[in-house]
């Protein structure tokens, strides 16, 4: 752990950012945060708005600075260097394309600020267009590109001056459906193609999961959680995390023996196994939150184990699967998810009695 | 079969009687743009027009004969002897004077005007109705008066001599008075307004992220200033510009009063031909050529100023 700080792209350690007076008068936007984003990886900070994600981004670039603690760029301090001096660039939310200039000016606008040769600059500004693939609009005016080729744009324009790491704030926002799926797979090639450190401000858990190699996830101005997509969604440490990103069922139970990360809990609902527990662990014996993802739950088959049992008391069809809500016996309601098999699948009706199965290893216990 | 072609020829004279209603509508509903158009603008312009080519009368007017002895004026003079006529540089030297006059005038008013648009725009919304409105202020009282306060300011008892040498700068009074000096003041006192608004107008539209974007991609203070917000607010900047100059050309009480008339000024001599010269038709010759002039200007302005390089393409 110790020597990935020493090469982190970023290096954030304990940084505050106050909006007024102090701590008790102003808005605490980033509560101590520390963080360590290493070079080459393309890392979000997801969280929902107001959670200090969009905060955290412009402090690195430079437009806010910390009210405490300290921010380094591959073991450079970044206290005090205004934005022009950091060698970090920004794809913005609502792009802030120069509307006086044409595709290409834009482009090498940041070449021409740090005084590259004017042969370099046409033939840097010519591979990022190839790399975004816009070569064709070079002479354009920005103003008359659909979104999602001025998003194009905006991306050439912060790849460009081949910043050591790119800060991206929510650039997919604006974007409609069909589009935005596109860039997100167009954004991780971008990634893998230029080795650039990328910095991904989102609140689309989606976007977050698919694309990211590392979550950050962040609420009231604090990291509740940092670690790959998988873990993020399957060992969820906090209940917001685990409500936040995908649906969860969470069941009250209690921890009856630990054993490392695992434990051995008894939900109340009646069924007894192993779950993952977070580094922070409730007591013996206490009750505790379980989640469990409504996909890792199924009907019991025949003859199959049954776990969890209960009355169906709700169906819902979302075109590739259903939800069905399940009335247990302790008055907990449970989320069963079944992918859309073809039509024989659906056999329950609401009213039914369900006997419910559950995966093995898909529980885990939420800290609070 | 037979009733066919006299259907149509009715329907086509009602399609007539249709058309010419609309266009008498039309022309019913445009009348009075129509109307104050010509009262305000064409019909005084062509006053002037047709005055600037008839020859004065004796007690101001004009007799109606027609001469271009205002036009010939302009640049020769007539000897009284032998009315031979010689070429004279002494009209347009009055013309030249205006011109650098208002250009200082323009100059000065967008090096104050520029960075007090920028304050006031990028203030909290709320305080920038209150600022605008201190710049309005000076407008409601009577340019006559203000250019007065203007003069008890810079004559020699006024408080910037007074103040000067109480502190011992100076120990007398440096004439500020009835310079050229004074009057640029007082034309840039007087306009400051017309630069500030058009300015704030277009910097208040400005979306300062893209200020923070060109920061972002390594762009200094100064940098920004020129690459980003100038061009940015420059249909502000040629607005203020040209609101400023037109009047300035044309400006006579201000130069009357601080220039002492001292300095003539297009305005004053114009001023001069309709009171004591008594030359009407060379006042209106005077009017227009200053009209034709600045007209020129921004057209050349307009086709070749605005077009900037890298214009959209089309494909």
């Amino acid at each position: 752990m110790s020597d990935q700080t020493a090469t982190a792209a970023i290096d954030i350690r304990e940084t505050s950012k106050i909006y007024g007076r102090d701590r008790e008068s102003g808005v605490v936007a980033l509560d101590q945060v520390s963080l360590a984003i290493r070079d080459n990886e393309f890392f979000t900070l997801l969280g929902p708005s107001g959670c200090g994600k969009t905060t955290l981004l412009r402090l690195i670039a430079g437009f806010e600075q910390p009210t405490h603690g300290e921010i380094l760029l591959f073991g450079q301090h970044l206290e005090g260097l205004p934005p022009y001096k950091r060698p970090v660039n920004t794809v913005f939310q609502h792009y802030a394309l120069f509307p006086h200039m044409t595709v290409a000016e834009n482009i090498s606008f940041g070449l021409e600020m740090l005084d590259t040769p004017a042969t370099q600059i046409s033939s840097t500004v010519k591979e990022v267009l190839g790399l975004v693939q816009m070569e064709h609009l070079a002479n354009r005016k920005t103003d008359q590109l659909s979104g999602g080729q001025q998003q194009r744009v905006a991306l050439a324009r912060a790849l460009a001056p081949k910043p050591k790491v790119l800060l991206l704030d929510e650039p997919l926002s604006a974007l409609d459906f069909k589009l935005r799926k596109e860039m997100q797979v167009e954004l991780k090639r971008l990634q893998n193609e230029t080795g650039i450190t990328f910095i991904f401000v989102t609140h689309d858990q989606e976007e977050a999961l698919t694309m990211s190699d590392r979550v950050a996830v962040m609420r009231d101005g604090l990291i509740l959680q940092v670690g790959n997509p998988r873990d993020i969604y399957d060992r969820p440490a906090k209940r917001f995390v685990a409500d936040f990103i995908g649906d969860i069922n969470i069941l009250k139970g209690r921890i009856l023996s630990k054993n490392g990360a695992q434990a051995m809990v008894k939900l109340n609902a009646g069924y007894q196994g192993t779950a993952g527990l977070p580094a922070e662990t409730d007591s013996l014996g206490d009750e505790v939150s379980i989640a469990i993802r409504p996909e890792q739950l199924s009907f019991a088959s025949g003859a199959g184990p049954e776990h969890l049992s209960g009355s169906i008391q709700h169906i819902s069809y979302f075109g590739s699967g259903f939800d069905y809500e399940i009335v247990m016996p302790t008055g907990e309601t449970i989320m069963l998810q079944l992918q859309n098999r073809g039509a024989g699948d659906h056999a329950y009706a609401v009213g039914d009695q369900a006997r419910i199965a559950i995966s093995e290893n898909s529980m885990q216990i939420l800290a609070d | 079969m037979s009733d066919q072609p006299s259907a149509n020829i009715q329907l086509s004279s009602s399609a007539v009687a249709e058309e010419k209603r609309l266009r008498n509508t039309r022309l019913g509903l445009l009348a009075p743009g129509i109307l104050t158009i010509f009262c305000i603008g064409i019909m005084p312009l062509s006053i002037v027009l047709v005055y600037s080519f008839l020859e004065p009368g004796d007690f101001g007017g004009v007799s109606w004969v027609l001469s271009f002895d205002a036009y010939v004026q302009l640049l020769f003079e007539e000897d009284i002897f032998d009315e031979t006529l010689s070429f004279t540089t002494d009209y347009l030297q009055i013309f030249l004077r205006s011109v650098s006059l208002g250009l200082f005038t323009t100059i000065a008013c967008l090096l104050v005007g520029f960075p007090t648009a920028y304050f006031i725009a990028t203030q909290p919304p709320a305080r920038r109705n209150a600022w605008l409105f201190l710049i309005t202020i000076p407008f409601w009282t009577n340019l006559l008066i203000r250019t007065y306060a203007m003069l008890l300011i810079l004559r020699d008892q006024g408080i910037i001599n007074l103040a000067l040498i109480e502190i011992g700068l100076i120990d007398r009074a440096i004439p500020l008075l009835y310079t050229d000096f004074a009057v640029c003041l007082g034309l840039v006192y007087a306009y400051l307004p017309f630069m500030v608004l058009p300015i704030f107008a277009s910097l208040e539209k400005l979306d300062f992220r893209l200020v923070e974007a060109s920061y972002d991609l390594y762009a200094t203070r100064f940098k920004v200033l020129k690459r980003i917000i100038i061009p940015l607010a420059k249909p502000g900047i040629a607005a203020g510009c040209i609101l400023v100059l037109i009047p300035s050309l044309g400006a006579f009480i201000t130069p009357a009063l601080l220039g002492g008339g001292k300095s003539l000024m297009i305005g004053n001599l114009i001023e001069l031909q309709f009171g004591q010269a008594r030359n009407w038709p060379f006042g209106s010759a005077i009017a227009l050529v200053l009209m034709v002039l600045v007209m020129l200007s921004l057209m050349t302005y307009l086709r070749y100023g605005t077009t900037r390089k890298g214009a959209p393409g089309h494909g």
